[in-house]
């Protein structure tokens, strides 16, 4: 009984008595596995290819490697870097996940950016597969890769497809005008209240006034009013009426001013053209609503056109040409400050009627004919969006990508 | 000729301008830029075009002493302290105190308040606008009540008068503002076309 109490001691014993050395034994076993785990690092990724960008001007490559899918775990991330020399520095340029085997390689156009990339030169890549326990194996150094730029922006193709279709409807429309074909125009409720407005201004014996908007000379808006004011310059002339035209932008002013000039000597009327009747006012925004704002309550116009570029101030100089009961008539292509004008002017000319008001108020044959060029252009892109809707809803996306612009 | 020169450069200048659109070449960028900045120069120097309009008319009406000619001696004295405080040699230019103080204690209170004018401006052409007096005014009316109220808790009718809402903006608005965007796309292209084969030649002035 009493040995076997003592080796029923002993053995409950033995495992405290050599726990320690199978730990020990363990650790050494799991050190050995881990510095064996430290010690193999990923395996290389090979470059197989650097690609230039295409439609830019040469600062984009596009680097591709290969790499062993079943080692995709050991890996945390790729490192991509450049060197303009196999021997040369290489800097970092970015990381890639480790299941995504490509880089795209963006630099600046510009000399003075650190991250400059010159175009028509050569690069050299390597690739750093950065293991999880953090050691990582470098790529054989790959290039020499050039980037380059390109002559035609491929993406664009179908917009180029677009302005020469629609030159080639201009110049049509325009050739027939020429030819003496009738065109029909939709009449504009704005335009055709031009003379009746200056009219008024004339029995009233006030004058008119012309804003041309807050844009500058190079603004399509700009340019359309520049044709209106024209017009209405001359119809001033005949009627003897005084005109008013506060302008924003000192270019403006110029070009104003001698549209009015010459509207004066085409209506007969040199001598009453006035210098001082187009003027600067001022470039700050609500400085020159102020100032134009002043002279309606003062010189209370019979009446106001609106015509150009506008922002914020549509509405200001709106209603207090309303507050002092002038006609008005306004036109921009400005969506926003479209419902202002609605609400405060008499007339308004929604977006493309501004462009087109100088055909109607000319009749110019030239004019015209672009004028219903830009009608046929419209209607064409009316009915290839509704077939392409359809073409989509039935499941047929290619003719969707057929007009993607890829900027 | 006095005619024909600028209309050549604008047919040369514009004919680049849409052919560079399509060549991402740097050296075409490069001549791209080198016009815009030069617009950017000419637009500057302009100002003092601007600035002798601006002296002309308002001596003259001090001379004439025209109606409310006061004005335009604050008018003339505003252009020629800020002159002085911005030019004047060791004033520190933009960074002088009275031209600093001058542009931010006095310019932009003034122009916030005209700016604020928008508000009541926007009431009283809402009250205009929103009159019932035809099918389509009132459902414009009904249009503006339902985008206003769309913030307002209203309890359980919250989330159909939101929805409401987003249905108007989204839809008709952005079907509505679309078509005007795209015509005014073709318009504009239209115009620069015109202005490029010398249709639209307003723009010159007297022939």
């Amino acid at each position: 009984m009493k040995h076997k109490l003592r080796f029923a001691a002993v053995l409950l014993f033995l495992p405290l008595i050599f726990s320690p050395l199978l730990a020990q034994e363990g650790e050494e076993m799991q050190d050995g596995l881990l510095a064996e785990m430290q010690i193999e690092p990923p395996p290389q990724a090979v470059i197989t290819v650097a690609e230039d960008m295409p439609n830019d001007g040469g600062h984009k490559l596009t680097v591709r490697w290969e790499f062993p899918k079943e080692f995709t775990s050991s890996v945390v991330r790729f490192e991509v870097y450049r060197a303009y020399s196999p021997d040369g520095e290489f800097v970092l340029r970015g990381e890639s996940p480790n299941d995504f085997y490509e880089y795209l390689d963006i630099g600046d156009r510009e000399e003075e950016s650190p991250n400059y990339m010159p175009n028509d030169s050569s690069y050299y890549y390597k690739i750093v597969a950065v293991g999880t326990e953090g050691v990582s194996s470098e790529s054989e150094v790959g290039g020499p890769y050039k980037t380059y730029g390109q002559w035609f922006h491929t993406g664009k193709v179908p917009l180029l497809i677009a302005v020469i279709l629609f030159c080639i409807f201009t110049i049509y429309f325009v050739l027939s005008a020429k030819g003496g074909k009738e065109l029909y125009i939709r009449p504009l409720a704005g335009i055709e209240a031009v003379d009746e407005a200056i009219g008024r201004a004339t029995e009233m014996g006030k004058p008119i006034l012309y804003v041309l908007g807050i844009g500058t000379a190079a603004e399509i808006a700009t340019i359309a009013s520049f044709t209106i004011l024209g017009r209405v310059a001359k119809k001033v002339a005949e009627y003897q009426t005084s005109l008013i035209v506060p302008c924003y932008e000192p270019i403006v002013m110029s070009v104003a001013q001698d549209i009015v000039r010459s509207a004066y000597l085409e209506a007969g009327r040199p001598d009453q053209y006035d210098e001082d009747s187009v003027f600067f006012v001022t470039n700050a925004q609500f400085a020159y609503v102020a100032g134009v704002n002043g002279i309606m309550v003062r010189d209370l116009p019979a009446t106001n056109f609106y015509l150009g570029y506008f922002a914020a101030e549509s509405l200001l100089l709106a209603e207090t040409g309303n507050a002092i009961g002038a006609i008005q008539i306004a036109g921009t292509d400005q969506v926003s400050q479209l419902p202002f004008f609605v609400v405060a002017c008499d007339y308004t000319l929604i977006g493309e009627e501004l462009y087109a008001a100088s055909a109607y108020l000319g009749r110019d044959p030239l004019l015209l004919g672009s004028l219903k060029a830009e009608d046929w252009a419209k209607g064409i892109l009316m009915v290839l969006m509704v077939l392409i809707i359809l073409a989509v809803l039935l499941g047929w996306d290619a003719p969707r990508e057929w007009i993607r612009v890829n900027l | 000729m006095k005619r024909r020169v600028p209309l050549m450069m604008v047919f040369v200048v514009s004919l680049f301008m849409v052919v560079q659109n399509f060549v991402p070449l740097d050296e075409w960028n490069w001549i791209y830029q080198f016009l815009l900045d030069w617009t950017m120069i000419i637009g500057i120097l302009s100002l003092l075009l601007g600035m002798w309009s601006l002296w002309k008319v308002h001596t003259q009406k001090i001379k004439r002493k025209s109606e409310n000619y006061g004005y335009s001696f604050i008018t003339l004295s505003g252009l020629i302290l800020m002159l002085i405080f911005g030019f004047f040699p060791g004033s520190g230019g933009i960074e002088n105190y009275w031209y600093r103080s001058f542009f931010y204690y006095i310019m932009v209170p003034i122009q916030a308040t005209m700016f604020s004018l928008l508000a009541f401006f926007i009431a009283s052409a809402a009250f205009r606008a929103f009159r019932a007096r035809s099918v389509m005014a009132t459902l414009l009316l009904l249009a503006a009540l339902v985008i206003m109220v769309r913030f307002v808790p209203m309890g359980p009718l919250s989330p159909i008068v939101s929805d409401a809402a987003g249905w108007i903006l989204k839809v008709p608005n952005l079907a509505a503002k679309r078509a005007i965007i795209i015509g005014v796309g073709l318009g504009a292209v239209a115009t620069a076309l015109k202005v490029m084969l010398g249709i639209e030649r307003s723009y010159l002035g007297r022939d």
